[in-house]
């Protein structure tokens, strides 16, 4: 997985509370069976007009928003649909960090799968890292994930805390599914001991 | 003896593989049965043959294809080919990995496919007790039949393909309950509208719900589907109700429930599953549920909703974010607050997705249009949840209610619930869907989703606009 220690950069400020995952990237472009180019599609419902061509006035087509690392969004979001896509989707388009003051559960689990930090920020934190950035586009975000601390705009560092497993994934780049295949002697004794409670191929051949 | 438990502790106790390693880390949880579709899996699969790896239990697996699949009646994959590439090749994919890692299929044309959380109660294979998966958030369908079910994303499919097993930390759980009486024409999907209205759509992030009371023991399976389908709206990757002898009824004799002596101990085992008296919640909400009445959505996500005969609300009676989501709402449904949404003018609308397309909706929705008319001008889809869902309503005789009012009678599939199989609203169109989202363009780009109930659907279609069921009730 992705390792992710720190980052200094920039960041694009969306405020908007419960932004879905319909929204950072719409089920008609799902019919992918990679997990590339899916940036095309990021935000698509508000980043193209009708015709196609890039909607000037959104965010993400603006000059400022070019090589962008961080993302200020609102509260709530990625809730919905469990499509990972949402999260290559921003990977894609070269954020690295997404920062809320609340995520929807699913979102949050596929972004630590795919090295996406996602950071919670208490309300006035946010608030003021929204107004900042907002008032001066181009100032700088740092994020220290060792250290667990973020700062913005030349201010003082505030602090943030993250789920531990997700945290180590991300420092280690250790692969989560690695983890499970390593508890193989925990898993052969839980199948000994509960025998499987369906078998879908003959409930499968007996509806046939 | 030992401390009271809740039916999600006793579910999570069980499937323990093994406990967090401390405090922090993850538990990992075994996973009963894993259902897959076309969307959300050929990465994990492309992900484990990377890895050399092995799907570790093919036949608790069940796969099959719904979201991208067309609902034109007589469509098959060769025809679809032709109009729509990328996704007939994604149902290809579908069919290739199956078949390579012996997973069983119910592909498009045959007469068991449907919406991956339609035929999975339908097969019997969704049962009390178990934990289930999906790579879709509706998977909180299955929490019906009180199995700790939720939906998870493709490297997730590609844990439990290789493992079977998921990393998890421990959720909340929440005490939903509604007691009193549903009144007539307030169904499963009113109640699941109000709990979520009241809620909000972030109120069960971190939990699982358990939905208790009289009125939610009263429902059906079919209508505690509907309830629990939505948790995921009001936030919760699951909901959870205790399994009874409704529940016990419903999987009597279907196909993957146990036979004979095994019944019998299952039924026996299921029975010490729900609730103890006694049990701790993390946080209990209670409704008067003979209080609730028809409910619709005025906004663009599940919470933003009102009765259907109420006025939309002022967006600076809320505090700053929500007034910030529902005036941006108001904007995108081109709506005034202040005003009813009775009588406001539709051009589509949908019967159908994983929330209320079984027999019992239709049924509903065929009482209401019966020797009644679609009004002019306006497209009603019916689409049913699966195959043998739509021939149990032909042989009925409920296709031809709709059909002989001016529906469209459809194959099984998601449909225009989320626009990516040929369904969907045109820009600036008007729809009550029977859907889960009315999210901004979710049913087509710029198309505009009023949620509701069977019933709201079938009185919205006849009167063109958006109508009370109450009044078209005999």
């Amino acid at each position: 997985m992705r390792q992710f220690t720190q980052l200094h950069g920039r960041a694009v400020v969306l405020p908007v509370p419960n932004v879905d995952t319909d929204q950072i990237i719409p089920a008609r472009y799902l019919k992918a069976t990679t997990k590339t180019g899916l940036g095309a599609g990021l935000f698509a419902g508000w980043r193209y007009r009708a015709d196609g061509s890039p909607d000037p006035a959104f965010l993400l087509n603006r000059p400022e928003a070019e090589g962008a690392e961080v993302l200020v969004a609102g509260d709530n979001f990625g809730c919905g649909s469990s499509r990972e896509h949402a999260v290559w989707a921003l990977l894609d388009q070269g954020f690295r960090a997404v920062l809320a003051p609340r995520f929807a559960d699913i979102f949050r689990n596929n972004a630590a799968k795919n090295g996406l930090l996602t950071v919670e920020l208490d309300r006035d934190t946010w608030q003021e890292m929204v107004q900042r950035l907002e008032a001066q586009p181009d100032a700088p975000v740092s994020i220290d994930l060792e250290r667990e601390r973020l700062g913005f705009a030349g201010g003082p560092e505030v602090s943030f805390s993250l789920d531990p497993f997700a945290r180590h994934c991300l420092l280690t780049g250790l692969d989560p599914l690695a983890y499970l295949l390593a508890q193989e002697a925990q898993l052969d004794a839980y199948e000994a001991a509960h025998p499987p409670r369906v078998d879908t191929l003959a409930a499968e051949g007996e509806a046939r | 003896m030992t401390a009271p438990r809740t039916l999600f502790d006793k579910i999570w106790d069980h499937h323990l593989v093994s406990a967090p390693s401390e405090p922090g880390m993850p538990a990992t949880l075994y996973v009963d049965l894993h259902l897959l579709h076309e969307v959300t899996s050929p990465q994990a699969f492309a992900e484990i043959e990377e890895r050399g790896l092995a799907v570790r239990r093919p036949r608790q697996c069940l796969a099959t294809m719904d979201h991208s699949t067309p609902t034109d009646p007589g469509m098959n994959l060769v025809r679809l080919a032709g109009r729509d590439a990328a996704g007939a090749a994604q149902l290809t994919r579908l069919a290739e990995n199956c078949a390579r890692h012996g997973i069983p299929l119910l592909p498009l044309g045959d007469a068991r496919q449907g919406i991956v959380h339609v035929i999975g109660p339908e097969l019997g294979v969704t049962q009390p007790g178990m934990t289930i998966v999906c790579g879709d958030s509706h998977t909180s369908t299955h929490g019906a039949f009180g199995a700790l079910a939720f939906g998870i994303g493709t490297s997730e499919v590609a844990h439990v393909l290789a493992t079977q097993c998921l990393l998890q930390n421990r959720p909340l759980t929440y005490e939903i309950a509604v007691d009193g009486r549903l009144p007539a024409g307030v169904t499963a999907k009113d109640l699941i509208l109000t709990v979520i209205g009241e809620l909000g759509i972030d109120g069960g992030t971190g939990a699982v719900f358990e939905y208790r009371g009289e009125a939610v023991a009263a429902l059906d399976m079919e209508e505690r589907m509907t309830v629990c389908n939505m948790s995921i709206e009001g936030g919760a990757r699951a909901g959870l109700i205790a399994p009874d002898e409704t529940t016990f009824r419903y999987l009597a004799g279907r196909p993957g429930a146990p036979r004979g002596e095994s019944w019998d101990a299952a039924v026996e085992a299921w029975r010490r599953l729900p609730t103890d008296a006694g049990a701790a919640f993390d946080r209990s909400v209670r409704f008067d549920g003979s209080s609730f009445a028809p409910r619709i959505t005025f906004g663009t996500n599940p919470g933003q909703s009102i009765a259907v005969d109420g006025t939309i609300p002022d967006p600076s009676a809320f505090d700053e974010q929500v007034r910030i989501g529902v005036e941006k709402s108001l904007r995108y449904m081109d709506l005034e607050a202040g005003r009813p949404l009775l009588g406001h003018k539709i051009d589509v609308v949908f019967l159908g997705s994983c929330t209320n397309s079984r027999l019992s909706d239709l049924r509903a929705a065929a009482a209401v249009l019966a020797g009644r008319r679609v009004a002019p001008g306006v497209r009603m889809l019916v689409v049913p949840g699966s195959e043998p869902v739509r021939r149990q309503a032909e042989a009925e005789g409920l296709a031809r209610v709709f059909t002989e009012a001016g529906a469209e009678w459809r194959q099984a599939g998601c449909s225009m619930c989320l626009a990516m199989n040929g369904d969907r609203l045109e820009p600036g169109q008007y729809a009550v869907s029977t859907s889960n989202r009315n999210f901004e363009g979710r049913q087509g780009p710029g198309g505009r989703t009023f949620l509701a109930s069977p019933l709201t659907a079938a009185a919205s279609a006849v009167a063109g606009a958006i109508a009370d069921p109450r009044e078209m009730m005999a």
